[in-house]
């Protein structure tokens, strides 16, 4: 369980965030939508304690995690970012190493190797392991670090169809900044699926930020809506993403267009 | 990932033995040529029983020896600072002479020198290494903060690389005044600030820069690591777990410490920095325990064969040091320069 507390975050005079308070359950997978501006990449950066607010405090499992130490928190909470630029030349296996960076000392154990191997397969980068990050597509660095980030979190002796869920452990922190910045449609779907796949398990709690409202109203559990720093709504898809809402916040109509699959498709005029 | 394990532990251990393949030849050759029976000879001299030693022999073991084994550890010196600056700017074409490290020291000891005589500091023999550390801590942190954009406190490489050029004409000109004014025979010359030279070698210089250098290394290597985390930006790394603010803290303070004992020795050499840990990446990747091991002996071969370039050229004069490590450094870093792939 993570916790928002009334959260106020500033820099300089200028409020980005004013009395955010949200929870976000884990087994659930919660994406963040709301207008470029509305302060959605700083509530995930203060959620993962990047940035931390002026008043408010965030806790994880009831904990406050002002004073956790930084390789604590990186043993249970990953940060997916958005276009990740290297300036020397590392193999797609190294940066997906680096996920594991906090749970060893000198080298890499056995352990480390097998969820390194078996993320790089899940994301379809095994067949480029060795080649130089820097000459892969925007597409294909997302994997990578998709990759990487999930292998922060994965624990051993896995398997993808439980998704190493573990009820005696501490939970585990996803947070997705704009995931899908640079991926092909085909690849955000998949990507999302994968999300999907992961975020279910009962130990990990999940939040993302999305642009597009039809993937999140698709794959989330549960969405927050948020405007000038503050929370609009709070809800399920179909709760949250009313045409009065939408309109209110993006200033634009949306047409509400009903699917066989997914409840709902919005258009825009 | 095996085959890429295996060239860097081959590199590694060939440039080991580079290493002490020019040490015997440093050792060997210059203004007097040493056979390996004089070198046996003057060897043996020392150990009591043995006839005094001649002033051949005396000039192999207190001079030739105590050069060559300084030009090594201040090879591994320059090549390690560079390797950690450029992680730390996360740009392959920094180095400690061009951000201002190099010239604050060489203007510390200077300093030391000077008012050394002056005012009658004391003078043990870590009051000059002292010296330099606070020169190149002086400098390097004026560039850091000049160099810092006002938006986002984040320091440009285009700044950084201005700021340290002007940061580098204002000590050189300070040494320049410091040189004209001195009396002490040393800082008079103003070449052996500005352009290097491992003539002044000792075996105190020597027991110094060896602790430093040592020292530097095996911590350095403590945070290859976290190092490797900050290549992919400095959120990500702290993502993975790492304190920034204090590795960067720790990082800047191992290299100017290595740095500038060395250059308290030697002056202003440039470049050593720059393209060691350029060339090893070429050959094995990025991975920065490989780099630090790596340019520590290819810092310290490739110094030792500029200091045997500029003791043989014009036998049985010398050129400075830096004139040797300039003229092959100065076209490889516009080479690099242009080459797009890098972020500015």
């Amino acid at each position: 369980m993570l916790e928002a507390k009334n959260i106020t975050f500033q820099i300089g005079n200028i409020t980005l965030i004013s009395g955010f308070s949200a929870s976000f359950e884990p087994g659930k997978l919660h994406l963040i939508i709301g207008p470029n501006g509305a302060g959605k990449s700083t509530i995930i950066k203060i959620l993962s304690r990047l940035l931390r607010p002026q008043t408010g405090q965030i806790e994880y499992e009831g904990v406050d995690i002002s004073s956790a130490s930084e390789s604590d928190l990186a043993k249970r909470r990953a940060v997916l970012s958005q276009a990740i630029e290297i300036a020397f030349p590392l193999t797609v296996r190294e940066v997906v190493m680096m996920g594991r960076y906090p749970h060893f000392g000198g080298h890499p154990g056995q352990i480390d190797e097998n969820i390194v191997d078996e993320l790089m397969d899940f994301f379809e980068v095994a067949e480029f392991s060795d080649r130089n990050y820097q000459t892969l597509s925007g597409g294909e660095r997302q994997r990578v670090n998709f990759a990487r980030v999930l292998s922060q979190l994965w624990r051993e002796n896995s398997t993808l169809s439980h998704i190493n869920s573990d009820t005696t452990q501490r939970c585990r922190y996803l947070f997705l900044d704009e995931p899908l910045t640079f991926l092909d449609i085909r690849h955000q779907i998949g990507f999302m699926k994968k999300v999907r796949e992961f975020a279910c398990a009962h130990d990990v709690v999940t939040v993302g930020v999305v642009h597009d409202l039809n993937l999140a109203a698709r794959f989330s559990d549960r969405i927050v809506l948020i405007n000038d720093g503050h929370v609009v709504a709070n809800g399920t898809p179909t709760e949250v993403l009313t045409t009065d809402r939408i309109m209110e916040v993006f200033g634009i109509t949306p047409t509400f267009v009903p699917i066989e699959k997914s409840a709902m498709h919005l258009i825009f005029e | 990932m095996i085959k890429q394990r295996e060239t860097r532990l081959g590199v590694s251990l060939l440039l080991a033995f580079a290493a002490l393949l020019v040490l015997g030849a440093s050792i060997r050759f210059g203004a007097i040529d040493f056979s390996f029976t004089d070198i046996a000879e003057a060897i043996a001299s020392i150990f009591p029983g043995h006839p005094e030693p001649t002033l051949n022999q005396r000039i192999f073991l207190e001079l030739r020896v105590p050069r060559a084994i300084l030009c090594l550890l201040v090879g591994a010196s320059l090549g390690v600072g560079g390797t950690l600056m450029q992680a730390l700017f996360r740009n392959p074409i920094v180095e400690p002479g061009l951000v201002g490290t190099s010239s604050g020291a060489a203007f510390g000891s200077a300093l030391f020198f000077v008012l050394g005589s002056v005012l009658s500091l004391p003078t043990g023999v870590w009051a000059l290494p002292l010296a330099a550390c606070l020169g190149g801590i002086l400098s390097t942190y004026l560039v850091f903060i000049l160099a810092r954009s006002r938006e986002d406190g984040r320091a440009s490489i285009v700044m950084l690389l201005l700021t340290g050029l002007a940061i580098n004409a204002l000590f050189m000109s300070a040494i320049g005044f410091l040189s004209y004014i001195a009396r002490d025979p040393q800082a008079r010359s103003i070449t052996f600030w500005n352009l290097g030279t491992l003539s002044g070698a000792s075996w105190t210089a020597v027991q110094i820069v060896a602790v430093s250098t040592i020292g530097g290394l095996f911590l350095a290597l403590r945070y290859a690591k976290q190092l490797n985390a900050l290549m992919i930006g400095e959120e990500e790394a702290t993502y993975l777990g790492v304190n920034v603010k204090r590795l960067k803290w720790i990082i800047l303070s191992i290299n100017v410490v290595m740095v500038a004992v060395a250059t308290a020795f030697t002056g202003v050499i440039s470049f050593v920095g720059l393209i060691v840990p350029h060339i090893l990446r070429m050959i094995g990747g990025a991975d920065n325990r490989y780099l630090i091991i790596g340019s520590a002996l290819m810092g310290a071969t490739l110094l030792t064969l500029a200091d045997l370039v500029a003791r043989l050229a014009l036998r049985p004069a010398e050129l400075p040091i830096g004139i040797v490590t300039s003229a092959v450094g100065v076209p490889i870093f516009l080479l690099l320069l242009r080459r797009s792939r890098y972020i500015f």
